[in-house]
């Protein structure tokens, strides 16, 4: 519909007290009822100008054969006119295109009658002599005229019966004036141009309104990876804590420093080929600190420092086989070490979160390599609740707030503490870490001074970031087999919210 | 069986729980055989079976006290202080000369030490003889190492006589009838009898290539054991055996022993003189004396009790203390059932336990310190985020993977990479550590190839490679990868992320102090379309476009371009 369409749609309605139908709307317009649903559609997108309420309304229409019908007579009706008064052959009557149908409804009007005795066939004679009123057509008329209502259902459903009637549904808007009806309408604009903030010409201009429930167009972009978003947040807690970071660039370790240093004897199971990847080529590390080898070497032999040492026959083959270090604390021995070497010791703060390994069966939450996040603090003095102390804090910032501590083993620490946090989803409490003072064996040796402890804890990235993402796979997260949907669609991470 | 234990201590399941979590247990599971082989089997086979309630818990590695029922209530009740921990003896016999058992120098060849004990008047009911077999196996599978370090052997000591000797003999020599056989074998026949035996053919290979074996015999020639495979049917013990004669050999004198102790400490409950047991060669039982300040425990543990406090909580940890008087002076008395404990921390960890680490202050130490980055992590972390910030995703790959991954996909021999190998490994997937970020970034795609092109990933990760220079013999190296994966090549991207990878780095376009790229050869790459990377003159890495046959082997259709280089360099 042309602007003027609608423009002598609008007048209409202008004229109209409460209202128009479209259907009315068009046959005054005399234009199809389609034409005007678009007008309507257009003047809704315009905004408040018009107001349509859809509604719905059934009538009977005649068919086409109806329409005949009741131009031409019905087929009965037009049987009884054919019908000579001398009467006709029935197999000629039959011929006629209005024959069959006609014929029956006649015979059973009682208008004609058939003798079957005559010679030739038989032969159809009228059996009423004036013309009778042919109702049929008369209905329909009525029902053209659009005086329906005087019919009864019942002989509506006759004609429909007959195909000569159908219902149909029509779907129609009642328009009314809008609250910002107006009968002269200004094109919309669909968005604002430069030319139209220099000229100042957006001031007179309306505007298209924006349809808000649509999504917006994504935004061409590389994304960071939820496992690393989590380690940057827990980087910036160590960070926050005062913590400085261990150089844990080293995934090659000698026996000697992820084991034999941390005083775990050379028998123990961890040693194991089940557990730990061993190296065929580099095999064997070669230098060591050499005056601190025999300190290590003979606290597990023969104990010191006040140990009883694990009495048993070290050897140097076994410290220098080399793996894949099964833990970060190999770094941390490393460090504590070189600590000790400093002319005056110094409190010191350390952290670390870098990948370890184990050559562990593998299943939904277990790989064969995984990150490690580990704290150690060394000063004098410390005690078993300032590592709780600390842990409070540490576990604070990642929204943990309730903690308790259970007696565990392990071979380097003493006491040893496994950390639970209770989780209010599961109504239980669940570990979240494990933590220790360092064995005076582990630290001695060294050199460090005896009045020195040396705290720490550790706990996988993994974990967390599996619980804070949702993830129950490992392999979903970890690894080749990452599902890059998620990590497209993966929120900022704040560990404490 | 543990039920009755502690519904005497009057707990419900939840108190027990509590109480094995302030122990230092984990109760894993509250089951009963019925539950257990309804769950493995179905109800049907489960409707036999025992609704006797079972408890599993788990024990600290290091506490092989606890590894039995017996251990583990007498644990618990002096914990409780419902029961003051026993004194264990060691008694002469009554009459005639104690056990002696003679070591020849020949068992010097394939298993140097053995100890052995007498628990003389047991009387075993079936669950006490259960259970004194279930700690040996625990044992066995434990501290003994599979048998390795330690192997016990356990004997009716009235169908035999001491003295006993521990020898070693030639197989062919040894010839006995084992346990639960009808006929006698000689220790050469054994080795290929038990080869099918599906629990003995895991200790075979202790023995089995030593030219000599050891074996046990009393005065008659009557062979107990040939250690660490089986024992002899002739000295098997029942549920009427009086006196046990106990025997381990060993690799490792001090776990021998404490094996040993461990058995006896036990079971001497069930003896006709409770905790009475005799030690074969007169040795004594291994108690020890420790001397220690409570302020140390104190001190260590962050509390201020009093010294006839600490003296009481150590007690409860089965370690019987007093406060000597001398100052704050605590004298701990070490039994033979607590090896765990090797030094003055160890003891420090019991006062704490059975103070209750939850019941301890939890304080703020006052270090202070100032934090440093490592310097190679800053980097990192940075570039990380300019670099989705350029369109590219970031992947996480493995750092250990398959000899094929970092060799012959790439177009490589395994030989010219400096990888270091695994000797152990499980799976193909970790053989080697990866030399290159670039074949977890194919695979990535590989595995993400419903997604929409193009495909924009990198990685900054450590790769592994040899290097003489370190005492372990390699290094990490800190790398940085990008692929583009679509339609076309998509050189031009690639090279664009270098360029503003150098913008990012500080580095300007030029031949000497800047960067520039110059055509190379690479069998990875398409020929012709790939460049080196030189950085201030250094040769830091490569791009270019992939050769069609290393998109194809991993498993990829489309033209992809990559870009690998050092970021160390840049620090």
């Amino acid at each position: 519909m042309a602007d003027t369409g609608v423009l002598e749609l609008l007048r209409l309605i202008e004229k109209a007290d409460d209202g128009v139908d479209s259907v009315d709307a068009a046959s005054r317009l005399g234009v199809d009822h389609q034409v005007v649903v678009g007008a309507v559609k257009s003047l809704q997108s315009l905004g408040d100008i018009i107001s349509a309420e859809q509604r719905s309304s059934k009538h009977w229409e005649l068919t086409e054969e109806g329409s005949e019908i009741a131009k031409q007579g019905s087929y009965e009706a037009r049987v009884f006119s054919a019908v000579p008064l001398e009467g006709l052959a029935q197999s000629d009557l039959m011929k006629l295109p209005f024959g069959k149908i006609g014929f029956s409804k006649a015979m059973s009007n009682r208008w004609i009658k058939v003798d079957k005795a005559q010679e030739g066939g038989p032969r159809v004679y009228r059996s009423v002599r004036i013309i009778v009123v042919d109702q049929v057509r008369e209905k329909l008329l009525l029902l053209q005229k659009g005086s329906g209502s005087q019919l009864e259902d019942k002989d509506k459903n006759e004609l429909k019966k007959r195909k000569l009637l159908s219902e149909v549904t029509v779907k129609s808007y009642w328009i009314g004036k809008g609250n910002s009806f107006s009968t002269t309408i200004t094109k919309q604009e669909t968005e604002l141009t430069p030319e139209m903030i220099a000229s100042g010409s957006w001031k007179e201009k309306k505007f298209k309104p924006y349809n808000f429930e649509a999504m917006g167009v994504a935004p061409d972009c590389g994304h960071l990876h939820p496992l690393m978003k989590v380690r940057t947040q827990f980087r910036q807690i160590f960070l926050e804590m005062g913590f400085t970071e261990m150089p844990t660039n080293n995934f090659i370790e000698s026996s000697f420093w992820n084991f034999d240093s941390l005083f775990q004897p050379q028998q123990h199971p961890a040693r194991d080929q089940h557990d730990t990847f061993f190296l065929s080529d580099p095999a064997l590390s070669h230098e060591f600190p050499q005056d601190y080898l025999e300190r290590v070497k003979r606290v597990h032999s023969e104990g010191g420092y006040g140990s009883q040492g694990y009495m048993y026959d070290w050897k140097i083959e076994e410290a220098q086989k080399n793996i894949l270090r099964t833990h970060t604390t190999a770094v941390s021995a490393r460090m504590l070490y070189k600590l000790a070497q400093q002319e005056k010791f110094t409190p010191v703060k350390y952290f670390s979160i870098d990948r370890v390994f184990r050559n562990e069966t593998l299943d939904a939450t277990h790989l064969a390599e995984f990150h490690q996040i580990e704290g150690v603090v060394a000063d004098y003095g410390l005690t078993l609740g300032d590592l709780m102390g600390i842990l409070h804090q540490f576990f604070t910032k990642l929204g943990i707030t309730k903690l308790r501590f259970k007696p565990a083993y392990n071979p380097y620490t003493e006491p040893s503490m496994e950390v639970f946090s209770y989780h209010e989803g599961l109504k239980k409490w669940v570990e979240v870490g494990n933590s220790g003072v360092f064995r005076p064996e582990m630290l001695l040796p060294m050199g460090l001074p005896e009045d020195v402890s040396v705290i720490a804890w550790g706990l996988s990235l993994e974990r967390p970031t599996m619980i804070k993402y949702g993830i129950n796979n490992i392999r979903e997260l970890v690894g080749h087999k990452v599902n890059l949907q998620m990590v497209y669609d993966g929120p900022i991470c704040r560990l404490d919210s | 069986l543990l039920d009755f234990t502690f519904r005497r201590m009057l707990l419900s399941d939840e108190e027990f729980d509590e109480l094995c979590f302030e122990f230092g247990l984990e109760l894993d599971e509250i089951t009963s055989e019925k539950e257990i082989i309804s769950k493995e089997q179905g109800d049907c086979k489960a409707s036999e079976a025992s609704d006797i309630i079972l408890y599993k818990i788990d024990v600290p590695a290091n506490r092989y006290d606890l590894l039995c029922l017996e251990g583990l209530v007498r644990g618990l009740q002096v914990f409780k202080n419902k029961l003051e921990a026993p004194r264990y003896r060691r008694v002469r016999p009554a009459s005639g000369e104690p056990q002696k058992l003679i070591i020849t120098k020949e068992t010097a060849a394939v298993r140097p030490h053995a100890v052995a004990a007498v628990l003389r008047n047991i009387t075993f009911t079936q669950e006490r003889y259960d259970s004194f077999i279930e700690l040996q196996e625990k044992l066995h599978q434990n501290i003994c190492r599979k048998r390795s370090l330690v192997a016990i052997g356990t004997h009716d000591l009235d169908t035999i006589s001491g003295p006993f000797t521990f020898t070693a003999k030639p197989p062919a020599q040894i010839c006995f009838k084992p346990l639960n056989q009808t006929k006698e074998y000689t220790a050469a026949e054994l080795m290929t009898l038990y080869k099918t035996d599906s629990h003995l053919r895991h200790y075979l290979h202790i023995i089995e290539d030593k030219p000599v074996y050891p074996v046990i015999h009393d005065r008659n020639g009557i062979v107990l054991s040939m250690p660490p495979i089986i024992n002899g049917d002739h000295s098997k013990i029942n549920l009427k055996t009086k006196n046990v004669f106990i025997e381990c050999t060993a690799m490792d004198l001090t776990k021998a022993k404490i094996v040993l102790d461990m058995m006896v400490t036990m079971f001497s409950e069930y003896c006709s003189q409770p905790f009475s047991l005799f030690h074969v060669n007169s040795r004594e039982l291994a108690y020890r004396t420790e001397t220690l300040s409570s302020d140390f425990i104190n001190r260590k543990v962050g509390i201020n009790e009093s010294t006839e406090k600490i003296a009481q909580l150590l007690t409860k940890m089965c370690l019987k203390s007093t406060a000597t008087g001398a100052g704050d002076e605590i004298e701990v008395e070490i039994p033979p059932t607590r090896s765990d404990v090797i030094h003055a921390c160890d003891i420090m960890e019991d006062a704490a336990i059975a103070y209750g680490f939850n019941n301890i202050v939890r304080t703020t130490p006052r270090t202070y310190t100032v934090a440093n980055q490592f310097p190679l992590n800053k980097l990192t972390e940075l570039l990380r985020q300019d670099l989705a910030a350029a369109g590219f995703t970031e992947a996480l790959n493995f750092a250990l993977c398959s000899q094929e991954d970092i060799a012959d996909k790439l177009g490589k021999k395994i030989e010219d990479t400096k990888a270091i190998h695994i000797s152990n490994p499980k799976t193909a997937e970790f053989q080697v550590a990866r030399t290159t970020l670039l074949p977890g970034l194919l695979k990535t795609i590989a595995a993400n190839r419903k997604m929409p092109l193009p495909l924009k990933l990198f990685e900054i990760s450590d790769v592994v490679l040899k290097d003489q220079k370190k005492d372990v013999g390699a290094r990490n190296s800190r790398r940085f990868c990008a692929v583009y994966y679509s339609k076309s090549p998509g050189f031009e991207v690639i090279h664009g992320l270098l360029d503003r990878t150098m913008q990012l780095l500080e580095v300007k376009p030029g031949s000497t102090d800047g960067y520039h790229i110059r055509a190379a050869e690479d069998s990875t790459f398409f020929p012709g379309r790939c460049a080196e990377i030189f950085a201030r003159g250094q040769s830091v890495g490569r791009l270019g476009v992939l050769h069609p046959d290393v998109i194809t082997r991993f498993e990829l259709t489309m033209p992809c371009s990559a870009l690998e280089m050092d970021l160390e360099p840049f620090l």
